[in-house]
């Protein structure tokens, strides 16, 4: 019990580093310095030292939005097993739960959007929510899946100390669900074949424009959860896939470190390499992850 | 090797459908070379020491040269004759054609228990990931505008055929494998040639263009 809210707690305070190692990463492959590891960490102090300016039009769901998306972002750390030891809150469907927070992030901060009643920010928000419907069943199948293969259905007995043993089981079906995992991943957390994180031209992007009237404490709060999301499918995608090694081999916080910069320099990689896709093809990206759950599921139905 | 013989046979099934959901035509044809280069490492994984291995070398082999490097690169230089870069608006589109796709594997999956086998229980994922190639090649040639594509899909629909004479590679002559090779080998030459005359005719290889009857 102990162990695991130390974990949490880790993850809440690591979450920012694994934004800077990706920035990192993406600057050393372009050939630059780069910013402090850091540098996240500076930026949220920064924004929370100054005073917040709200909109004539905005309504307290303006204000709510950055609170809600922080708090599920919070509550959802809560629920993932990291680094292979139990979760803190552990019952059966609980993987449910999970979605169903990221989803309430993603809502909050879409409804504080549009009560900006800026066209801009509304087109960002359409966008969000137009990709999340596609993500949704990718998420929700590639958790099917892992329940599925580890005959459990709380995320702790999916990731527990079982996963070695479905490894050897059901290796095609989980590669295939950490893919998916892996693309839904990149949008949730506003990754570059879906949004491009460092894009400030209003026209393309998605996340960064819904929160372009937030200022303050509220954009601290935007940022941090925007990190904590990324962090918790990090954690999620990268106990999947080291999840073969052996119980036991490396201490839980041990791999839970691994598995999170492992997954950013994953993520780093797949930014520089890849350019953004046009809108209309980031459907098409998304359906493809579902696909690849789909067949997953196919494969362990069979 | 059980295990590696399923995660062939899975690649082989997400490069269908990548095939299925990719518009750049170039792409889709190195993406079929890496699908043919997978299966020709198919006979040796199921090899099961009662042929002679020349036999399974050779098919192998034979495989890996047409499949993976001979064709792939005789449509490449095409496409570089022809000009060509993206199959533009296909008839259904790549969205619907990845949800096809899917559909059509859950149905291979769920139908291929109820197939009567020669040899039963050998290979669980041998059946359904030749149906679901042969149908994601059915769906190449049927949907796509491009008579490079459709091309593709052939191949496709090939490969899925060839998945499924391994089931039977045991009793199967080389002779036979080879004459199937030949075969395609031949057929993809003259769409090569009717390909260039489809594209010296009307300067595109858009095949809808066929159905309107000219002087």
């Amino acid at each position: 019990m102990i162990f695991a809210a130390l974990r949490v707690l880790g993850l809440l305070a690591a979450a920012p580093l694994v934004g800077g190692v990706v920035t990192r990463v993406k600057s050393r492959l372009a050939g630059r310095t780069g910013p402090p590891l850091l540098q996240p960490y500076l930026d949220l102090r920064r924004l929370l030292s100054k005073g917040a300016v709200l909109g004539h039009p905005t309504t307290w769901v303006f204000r709510a939005g950055p609170i809600v998306s922080l708090a599920a972002a919070a509550a959802a750390t809560l629920l993932v097993p990291l680094g292979g030891g139990p979760a803190l809150v552990a019952f059966p469907g609980d993987f449910l739960l999970l979605a169903g927070l990221l989803g309430l992030g993603r809502f909050a901060t879409a409804l504080a959007a549009l009560d900006t009643g800026s066209s801009f920010e509304g087109m960002g928000a359409a966008r969000e929510i137009a990709f999340g419907a596609f993500a949704e069943p990718a998420l929700l199948l590639g958790l099917v899946v892992l329940a599925r293969a580890a005959g459990s259905a709380s995320l702790s007995g999916v990731l527990g100390p079982g996963l070695a043993a479905s490894w050897p089981i059901a290796g095609p079906a989980l590669l295939l669900a950490t893919l998916a995992l892996f693309a839904v991943a990149l949008a949730e957390g506003s990754r570059l074949p879906v949004d491009d994180p460092e894009t400030h031209l209003e026209l393309t992007m998605i996340h960064e424009v819904m929160v372009l009237d937030h200022s303050g404490p509220d954009l601290a709060f935007v940022g941090a959860a925007a990190h904590l999301r990324l962090a918790i499918l990090g954690a999620l995608v990268s106990r999947l896939a080291l999840g073969a090694a052996p119980p036991g081999l490396l201490p839980s916080p041990v791999a839970l470190g691994a598995g999170l910069l492992a997954f950013a320099v994953a993520v780093g990689v797949v930014e520089s390499t890849t350019a953004r896709l046009r809108l209309t093809r980031v459907p098409q990206f998304l359906v493809a992850a579902s696909v690849l759950s789909v067949l997953a599921l196919v494969l362990l139905l069979r | 090797m059980t295990s590696a013989i399923d995660l062939v046979l899975v690649l082989v099934v997400v490069l269908d459908l990548v095939v299925l959901a990719s518009s750049r035509l170039r792409g889709a044809i190195r993406t079929v070379a890496l699908q043919g280069a997978l299966l020709s490492l198919l006979p040796v994984l199921l090899a099961t020491g009662g042929q002679a291995p020349l036999h399974v070398l050779l098919l192998a082999l034979g495989a890996l040269v047409v499949k993976g490097v001979a064709i792939p690169g005789l449509m490449l230089w095409a496409m570089r004759e022809a000009a060509i870069r993206r199959e533009a608006e296909p008839i259904v589109g790549f969205v619907p054609s990845l949800l096809l796709g899917a559909a059509g594997t859950v149905v291979a999956f769920s139908l291929s228990g109820a197939l009567v086998l020669p040899a039963p229980g050998r290979q669980a994922l041998l059946v359904p990931a030749a149906l679901v190639t042969a149908w994601a090649g059915l769906l190449l040639v049927m949907t796509r505008r491009k008579a490079v594509a459709q091309v593709l899909g052939f191949l496709v629909l090939e490969n899925g055929i060839f998945v499924f004479g391994l089931l039977i590679a045991d009793v199967m002559p080389v002779m036979v494998e080879a004459g199937v090779l030949l075969d395609l080998f031949a057929a993809v030459f003259v769409m090569g040639i009717v390909m260039f005359h489809i594209n010296r005719e009307f300067s595109s290889l858009d095949t809808g263009r066929l159905t309107h009857l000219q002087d």
